[in-house]
């Protein structure tokens, strides 16, 4: 029987981000990849954020086959009919080093596992990882197609189901409140059209969060992310929010009405769409985190929860990365001890603590409580399009003077709520 | 481009791969399960649908493996794993 120092399960960002911290200390790796290649199987809406794991990687970097770095940020509350965009360019988002990419995960994690292997961590794909091996309450090993494989350590990185720390007894199915379902399209486009189209020098991205009625109103909105000749489309939305109706529509049906919708038709059109797809996404924040360790396993990534909606950003990809670096670090401590019990690898939660990922979840733990509120959705959006709508208004007869039409708007009830509204912001 | 694609050409622009048996079922007895009534709205494949008797039918040709039926249904109600190594949709871009 075959005995690895460690059993990383699942090729994403997570997984390969040990091994390849693993393998440079000289253990032997192995992955463990269910799809035909590293990135098969995994989904980003998407972008990374490149500063919190800059550091953690220093040599990935230069030659990461990462898309276009974002310079331009841009959010738009969508109404029935009527819309609003704000656009942010920064000198500082056009410095080097970037802030944040682009990024398309087939591609990218086919390189990074490239990387991981280079270092000597061993790779099979087309190969799925069955159950745990569990021996005196201790995970030993995995079953994948009927082989018995054996490792000091397994790393559970297979993503945000993780089937791997459910048998270990490490987590529960979720709730479908702490979840979101993103699914997408990617358009090919000519680069020189991408560029004209959205304002963009050479290789200058742009980020574009859709919010209101795309969702029609429930938790989530709509992304746009220009990719080198291509754009990621998509939606996002909270799954409980998407099961329980009200209005009742079809997941399918959101992504379609917001390609129909003007903003998005032209920015879109003349465009290929060349795929589809869909994930899970973690959002349930700091209290739906699992458990993050056991007696000889880890869990990191999507597995761990670790992925969070902020509203203006939404992040998961370098959590993801980080905490396969540390869980990484924390074999290489408990190696130092030889023993591999729950005890000795404690020390993850203890580096995770320490680091930019507990640290958010903790600063950020009553975001995902304060984002619930269907007005963010709804009434907030419909009513600054509505406003906008009758400032610009030039009717036949004399135009109405601005502040009684602001003031029109905002009712004494619709400003106590908004105050309600600002009380439970001041959380974000 | 106003004219809207549907599923099963989106699904088709997909690289799936065959695998020997199904990786998600509706247990049986279910069938009437208000649960399940609930992937009908959010598989983002549409593969999920309502048939005459009130009964959910589901398909697993063009499955994202997404697993958003599995929170909104729960493992009672589906027989839920992923596709055997090397099997179902293969993403080139993700």
């Amino acid at each position: 029987m075959e005995k690895f120092d460690v059993i990383v399960v699942g090729a994403g960002l997570a997984g390969l981000a040990a091994a390849y911290t693993l393998a440079q200390e000289g253990l032997e790796v192995l992955v463990l990849e269910r799809g035909d290649y590293a990135g098969a199987k995994n989904v980003t809406g998407g972008r990374i954020y490149l500063n919190p794991i800059r550091d953690l990687f220093p040599d990935l970097w230069e030659k990461a086959p990462l898309e276009r770095f974002i310079a331009h940020e841009e959010v738009s509350l969508m109404a029935k009919g009527k819309s609003i965009t704000v656009r942010y360019s920064g000198e500082e988002l056009r410095q080097e080093p970037y802030q944040s990419y682009s990024i398309l995960r087939a591609k990218f994690d086919r390189w990074l596992a490239k990387q991981a292997e280079r270092k000597g961590a061993m790779l099979v794909a087309k190969s799925r990882v069955d159950d745990v091996i569990m021996e005196n309450g201790s995970v030993v090993g995995v079953r994948a197609g009927g082989d018995e494989l054996r490792a000091d350590v397994v790393i559970a990185c297979d993503g945000v189901l993780s089937l791997t720390a459910e048998k270990a007894g490490l987590r529960k199915p979720g709730k479908p409140h702490d979840f979101a379902v993103g699914f997408k399209e990617v358009i090919e486009l000519d680069p020189a059209v991408i560029e004209d189209r959205f304002g963009l020098e050479g290789d200058e991205g742009a980020a574009r969060l859709f919010m209101g009625e795309v969702t029609r109103g429930k938790f989530g909105g709509g992304f746009l992310y220009t990719n080198k000749e291509s754009l990621s489309l998509g939606i996002v939305v909270g799954v409980k929010d998407l099961m329980e109706g009200q209005p009742e529509v079809q997941a399918p049906t959101l992504l379609d009405d917001f390609k129909l919708r003007p903003e998005v038709a032209s920015l879109i059109r003349g465009g290929q769409t060349v795929e589809y797809s869909a994930h899970v996404i973690p959002e349930g924040g700091l209290k739906s985190l699992t458990k993050l360790y056991g007696n000889g396993i880890l869990v990191a990534g999507d597995a761990a929860g670790f992925s969070m909606n902020i509203g203006v950003t939404v992040r998961g990809m370098e959590y993801a990365m980080a905490s396969g670096y540390y869980a990484a670090q924390a074999v290489l401590k408990a190696r130092e001890a030889g023993q591999y019990g729950a005890s000795q690898l404690s020390v993850y939660e203890k580096l995770l603590n320490d680091s930019f990922i507990m640290k958010d979840f903790q600063n950020f733990k009553d975001v995902p409580a304060a984002l619930d509120n269907p007005r963010f959705f709804t009434v907030y959006p419909e009513l600054a399009t509505a406003i906008m709508s009758e400032l610009y208004a030039v009717g036949a007869g004399p135009k109405e003077r601005i502040y009684p039409t602001i003031r029109k708007h905002l009712t004494f009830r619709q400003l106590w709520d908004m105050l309600g509204d600002f009380r439970k912001v001041r959380k974000l | 481009m106003s004219e809207v694609m549907g599923l099963k050409a989106k699904l088709g622009l997909d690289v799936f791969k065959h695998d020997s048996e199904p990786h998600i079922r509706i247990k049986a007895g279910m069938e009437k399960d208000p649960r399940l009534k609930k992937a009908v709205l959010v598989c983002p494949a549409g593969l999920y649908s309502l048939n005459d008797a009130g009964e959910v039918e589901f398909t697993i040709d063009g499955c994202l493996e997404c697993g958003t039926c599995r929170l909104a249904c729960g493992t009672e109600v589906l027989e839920w794993n992923y596709p055997n190594g090397g099997a179902g949709v293969q993403f080139r871009f993700g």
